[in-house]
């Protein structure tokens, strides 16, 4: 039993010894040590690859990370430029492109890279790499499927609003949001009662903002048509000088320039809740017929939706924001979802050319059916070269 | 001439920004970060336009006495105060402890968190709308709602069982509406950025 005891206690120890020596032990370095130009990149970084140290999850299995080393010259001081984990055999040294920037990395200059195989206490470095210089490419080939998706899209598109231009009849179908702006206008001059228009809590470059912009222009000529006066509360002044010259012009175009009244496109607040406060207080003191919420919308979508409601408002409501389409489904008579806020305005505009992009998107949409249910097949049999066709790389 | 001029301008950067976006070069990055800037500084200038608006606004509520300009004397009031505290020399109305963050901090974010809070009752009541159910479609939402949000419940044997079909409701069908909504999205903001580059949609320019 003594003699058992012993040997147990004498393999133990050999076998610790034997493992704190090879954890001091220095491991063997990497090898093949490449660097290149980082591609698809603004020309500020380089890439650098290598062979794994033999000692790297097997050997001595010692090695616990790669320092990767920098230097201008092959002979000179090399400074530690980043860590990758074991197991890892590329690092992206990217640098700043300013050059006040303490990791500026010039472009055109070459720079000769190590590796360092670092165990617990000791490393290994790897010979010096190949010069690299960075340089930035003139093309994305990471985006070559999104440059055809645009190609495509467009050649659609040209080719029909080409058609409307030459007088051929586009069919749409119809959307019960649209249809109802008429009689929402026509029930708030019936009634006396103004409506209330909001375009969001968008900046005047988010595309929903300028989709809203194109509806109310068209939302405007009606009520110049009608002399029902529309009331614009804004919640970007940008975004409010753009809407007053939006409906100055609907006015105009409708013969009604006398009508149009500057101070009821008006600057509300920057701040969400305090916006909302002060568009609920109009709601509830002006009472208008119609509400329109069309734009970029957050958490007051719903805060909005329902004081309307409670003041009897029709309520249109759209956006493209899909946490809100819910809100907007529940609260208000009628929503456009999605795209449908973008072929707003061609569907009240009618005009043909406009109503050519509609024809484009639906011809788009059945591409991406048609790519889906390729896609879908492609996956199932492992046909990588299809599945690849879709990679985008950003 | 009114319209020639910014629809150039719309079309040349609305072209330029297309093409930055496959050319990776630090030139047309810089000129990309650049435009980014005027919006923040045309932006600033605007706000000046949205200040005169507001103050002009109110002053015609309270001269006109119209439904509760009340709150106009308490809009412009606040307006002036928090100017005056946020410009007072020598003191830096940012900094922790000054009387203009006191201001924002004590009174400004409680009213914000109040009328934020009153989207818990707003919900409730769209939800009992929303849920009731009147046809086959409203009884299928009752129905999902119930069991994605009893996936939160202990159900005893049941929770299993739930816990599957809330995944699959969310997964499948859910994660189906979600990416033909973002497809849809996709295509129609193309097409409005392409009416707009091509000056088909040019209403949002105003007058001619």
């Amino acid at each position: 039993m003594r003699k058992i005891t012993i040997s147990l206690l004498t393999i133990f120890l050999l076998t610790l010894f034997v493992n704190i020596s090879f954890s001091q032990e220095e491991p063997l370095p990497p090898s093949e040590v490449k660097a290149s130009d980082t591609p698809n990149d603004n020309g500020h970084s380089i890439t650098v690859t290598w062979k794994l140290s033999p000692d790297d999850g097997a050997g001595k299995k010692n090695v616990v990370a790669y320092e990767i080393l920098r230097s201008d010259n092959p002979e000179g001081e090399f400074e530690i430029r980043g860590v990758a984990p074991a197991g890892e055999s590329r690092f992206d040294d990217k640098g700043a492109k300013e050059k006040t920037d303490k990791n500026y990395l010039p472009g055109h200059k070459n720079f000769y890279y190590k590796v360092r195989a670092k165990a617990d206490k000791t490393f290994a470095e790897s010979e010096v790499s190949n010069p690299a210089f960075a340089y930035g490419q003139w093309y994305h080939t990471g985006k070559t499927t999104v440059l055809i998706g645009v190609i495509l899209f467009s050649a659609f598109a040209l080719y029909f609003i080409n058609l409307a231009r030459k007088g051929k009849k586009l069919f749409v179908r119809p959307l019960a949001g649209i249809e109802a702006v008429d009689e929402a206008i026509g029930r708030a001059t019936e009634m006396g009662k103004p409506i209330l228009y909001i375009i969001g809590l968008g900046s005047a470059d988010m595309i929903a903002t300028i989709a809203s912009f194109t509806i109310l222009s068209r939302v405007a000529k009606k009520t110049a048509e009608y002399q029902t006066p529309i009331l614009i509360p804004c919640y970007d002044s940008v975004v409010m000088a753009v809407a007053q010259e939006t409906v100055r012009a609907a006015y105009l175009e409708a013969g009604r320039p006398d009508s149009y009244k500057e101070e009821n496109i008006f600057f509300v607040t920057s701040m969400q809740f305090a916006y909302v406060a002060g568009v609920n207080g109009i709601m509830l003191r002006e009472r208008p017929a119609t509400n329109f919420y069309l734009g970029k919308f957050y958490a007051e979508s719903l805060i909005l939706a329902e004081t309307g409601s409670v003041a009897g408002s029709i309520q249109i409501s759209g956006t493209d924001e899909i946490a809100q389409i819910p809100f907007f489904i529940a609260a208000t008579d009628y929503t456009l979802i999605g795209e449908e806020l973008y072929a707003a305005s061609a569907y009240l505009g009618k005009e043909p050319v406009l109503l050519g992009t509609l024809k484009a998107q639906d011809w788009g949409k059945a591409l991406v059916i048609i790519s889906l249910i390729l896609g879908a097949l492609a996956a199932s049999f492992n046909f990588q070269f299809f599945l690849n066709l879709f990679r985008v790389q950003l | 001439m009114r319209k020639t001029l910014p629809f150039a301008i719309v079309t040349g950067v609305g072209f330029f920004m297309l093409v930055q976006y496959f050319v990776p070069r630090e030139e047309f990055e810089i000129i990309y970060e650049w435009s980014l800037d005027w919006i923040i500084v045309i932006g600033c200038f605007a706000m000046l336009l949205g200040l005169w608006s507001l103050t002009m606004a109110s002053i015609h509520k309270v001269q006109r006495k119209t439904p509760g300009w009340g709150y106009s004397v308490i809009a412009l009031i606040g307006l002036i105060f928090m100017l005056i505290v946020g410009l007072y020399p020598g003191q830096a109305s940012l900094v922790k402890g000054s009387i203009f963050m006191l201001f924002f901090e004590y009174i400004y974010i409680p009213i914000q968190a109040t009328m934020f809070s009153l989207l818990a009752f707003y919900i409730a009541s769209a939800a009992y709308r929303a849920f009731r159910a009147r046809t086959i479609l409203a009884t299928i939402l009752l129905v999902s709602a119930l069991i994605i949000m009893l996936r939160l419940v202990p159900l005893g044997p049941l929770s299993s069982v739930n816990q599957w079909l809330a995944n699959f409701i969310l997964t499948v069908p859910n994660m189906a509406a979600k990416r033909a909504f973002w497809i849809g999205v996709g295509l129609g903001a193309t097409a409005t950025a392409l009416k707009i580059m091509l000056g088909i949609e040019r209403t949002y320019m105003g007058r001619d």
